[in-house]
Formats: structure tokens, sequence, C-alpha cells
């Protein structure tokens, strides 16, 4: 066997480049976004859980509902507050600012809505 | 004998055919569709649909005698839907909800024959006419143009591929197609060809058609539709149900005489206008 050392050791590198991020972010969870919630309300339009996990869908269902069945643009909490079912006039009213709460998300997991290709932003602080 | 049977089967052939097609080419002429479907009626002389109909009087004296009325009902409508201007150096890409056609183009089934000229010269403010019948609805592929149950043809930007089919559908070119990005940003952030961009109404991206939505957004609200609010206070343009006999464009359109475009192509739309 020729060039045993070489060999030997450069398999050993190899490895340890290909594992490199691997071991260096371990124990760690990493940068874990932290979207900032709005300060002038405390609840939302559904529970923390559902929003986090399908507000894509409930945004679905508002536009369908409301441009093809003519249905209702306003909207009730279970506890009793009025909100507008729209992207723009509703939920930008809390989360003012996009920046630091829906793209601190959609960032960390690579997701690209097309929502704000038309929709218009509110004016961030920045 | 080869002879008379080829005689045979083709006169056997040709009276078979028109067996078949007879009694279908005599029911479409008695049912009058030869000329397009119901010809040169609007919406008196065939059934009214039911249930709401909402639809405008454009009163074309009203817009003769302030010069200046158009251009105001445009201005609101556009600035209301941020309909963005790319000037007039880019005729091929503008978009427009409502604008003035003259005479001769808005009616061009009438008579432009040796008609006076403050009335050949006249301004009409013309729109999507939200047909009863509309021709881009049954163009479109996706169902991203629909009519809604107040008989309003609308237009579900999410789903408009731009395929353009209703652009060639619509007889009255009330659709116009973003052939550029309309929300293009100037460096300071502010938009390079939306003056004054409404915060509250989303743009468009490129690649899809819009038109006139009769100020959906706004009727939810019990607002009337922005072009009316801007002829106020001379009632330029009048907004209501055509069905409900009490509605001022029901009494309007009892009193006065009424035209339509292109009647005879049977949209029905549900734009008249007073000469």
């Amino acid at each position: 066997m020729y060039d045993k050392g070489k060999i030997i050791t450069g398999l050993i590198v190899f490895v340890g480049l290909i594992t490199f991020p691997i071991w260096y972010g371990f124990g760690s969870a990493g940068h874990l976004p932290n979207p900032e919630k709005p300060k002038n309300a405390k609840e939302c339009v559904e529970a923390v859980d559902y929003m986090r996990t399908s507000h894509m869908q409930l945004l679905n269902e508002w536009r369908d509902d409301i441009v093809r069945s003519g249905g209702t643009r306003a909207g009730i909490t279970h506890d009793g507050t009025e909100y507008i079912r729209s992207l723009q006039k509703g939920c930008m009213k809390c989360h003012t600012n996009k920046a630091k709460f829906c793209d601190e998300c959609h960032t960390y997991t690579a997701v690209k809505p097309y929502c704000w290709d038309c929709h218009i932003q509110p004016k961030e602080a920045n | 004998m080869d002879n008379s049977r080829r005689k045979f089967l083709k006169l056997a052939g040709v009276s078979a055919i028109a067996g078949i097609a007879a009694p279908a080419a005599f029911n479409s002429l008695l049912k009058g569709e030869a000329f397009a479907s119901g010809g040169g009626s609007g919406h008196g002389e065939d059934k009214a649909p039911t249930g709401k109909r909402y639809g405008f009087v454009v009163d074309v004296q009203k817009f003769a005698a302030d010069k200046d009325l158009a251009q105001r009902c445009i201005n609101a409508c556009h600035t209301t839907h941020n309909v963005p201007d790319f000037g007039k150096d880019n005729k091929k890409d503008e978009i427009k909800w409502i604008w003035t056609e003259t005479f001769g183009h808005a009616f061009p089934d009438h008579s432009q024959y040796k008609k006076n000229t403050q009335l050949v010269d006249l301004p009409i403010m013309t729109f999507c006419n939200h047909c009863d019948n509309p021709p881009c609805v049954r163009a479109c592929p996706t169902k991203a143009t629909f009519k809604n149950a107040d008989g309003m043809v609308l237009m579900d930007f999410h789903r408009c591929i731009g395929c353009r089919f209703c652009m060639a559908a619509c007889p009255y070119g009330a659709r116009s197609f973003n052939w550029r990005n309309p929300a293009v940003k100037n460096e300071d952030g502010s938009y390079k060809y939306i003056r004054r961009p409404n915060l509250d109404f989303p743009t468009r991206m490129r690649g899809v058609v819009e038109k006139c939505n009769m100020c959906a957004e706004r009727l939810a609200e019990g607002k009337q539709p922005a072009c009316v609010d801007a002829c106020r206070p001379t009632d330029g343009i009048i907004f209501g149900d055509l069905n409900d006999p009490n509605s001022e464009v029901s009494k309007v359109l009892r009193e006065k005489f009424t035209i339509q475009r292109k009647p005879a192509l049977g949209t029905k739309p549900s734009i008249f206008y007073i000469i």
C-alpha cells in the first residue's frame, strides 16, 4: 500500500472539514427568531399557537371569503375586540414593524411570501 | 352500376348532414342568435337578473359643462387605487381604470354622420361596464375575473396569471396589463410611478391585468365609488342598485333617455349614458 500516511491524513482532514458544521454548533441551538410582539395589543385574532403555525391559511381564508364570497370585513376576537380582516388594514395595525415581526421568522425559515409585492407595509422606524 | 352506387352514397350523405344540421340552424335563427344574442337590446327588453345589480348613470352634459370634471374623476379613482402613471411618453404601458373617449370611439355603432360638433367632441367617461353577461369572465381560465352576487365584475389579483384572454375578450378595452412593475421605488423609498400612494390599498405586480373594481372596498365601508364622490356636487356619475325601483339610478333611468355602449354585443353593460 503506497502513500498510506498521506491518504489517512487526508481522509481525517476531509472528514473533519465535512463534519465541521456539526461540531461547530454542538450544544447550542443557534440564533432563534425572536419576533417583536406589539406593545399596544395583548391578544391576536386567534390563539398564539394557531397563529404561529397557520397564519398563512388564515390569511388565505380571509382573502377568499372577502374577495370572492363577499364576506364580512369585520372580525371579533374571543375577548370581544373588533378587528379588520385585512393584512394591510388589520394585521399591520398592531404588528407595525414588518422587519422585526414578519421577517424575523421568514428569514430564519427561508420563506419568501410574495404578499409584499403588492401589499404596502407600514412605514418602519428604521 | 358503380356510377349509380356512388351517386346514391353522395345523395345519402348530403341528406344526412342536412337532416342533422337544419333543425339546429333554424332554431338559432328563430332565437336570433345569428346577430349576437338578443341583437340591439339593452336591459329593457330582456329579463333583468334578480338580486342586487349595481350600475352607473353617466350624465355626459355635466362633463361638457365642467371641463375639469373628467380629470377630477380620473385623479380620484387612480389615487384611491394606486394606479401607476408612467407618463405620456409610455402610452403603451398605460394603466387606466377610468378614462375619457370621444363619442365616436365610445359609441361606434351609433351614427356619427352629420352629428353636431358639440356632441362629437364631447369627452365620454368610460370605465369597466360591469356587464351582466361579461365576456371577460368566460374567457378567464383561472377564474381570476368573476362576477359576484351584486353584479360587480371583479378581479382577484392573486389568481391572475397574466394570460390577457380577458383583454382580448372585453369589447370595451376596459382592462390594462402591467407590462412593468408599478411598485418600483426610488432610492428614498417613495414610489416612482404612484404620486400619492393610498396606504390602505395594495399596488399590483408586474404581469397581472387590472381594471375598475367598482370600488368594492369602499362599498364595503358604506361609501360611494371614488368617481361618484369626485363628481359632487354635480351628479355627473350616479351610482346605485339598478334592480331597486327606489334607487337614484332607477329614477333617472325611468325619466331620461339613456344609451349603452355596444348594446348589440349582448353583454348588457351596467353603465348608462345620458347624452
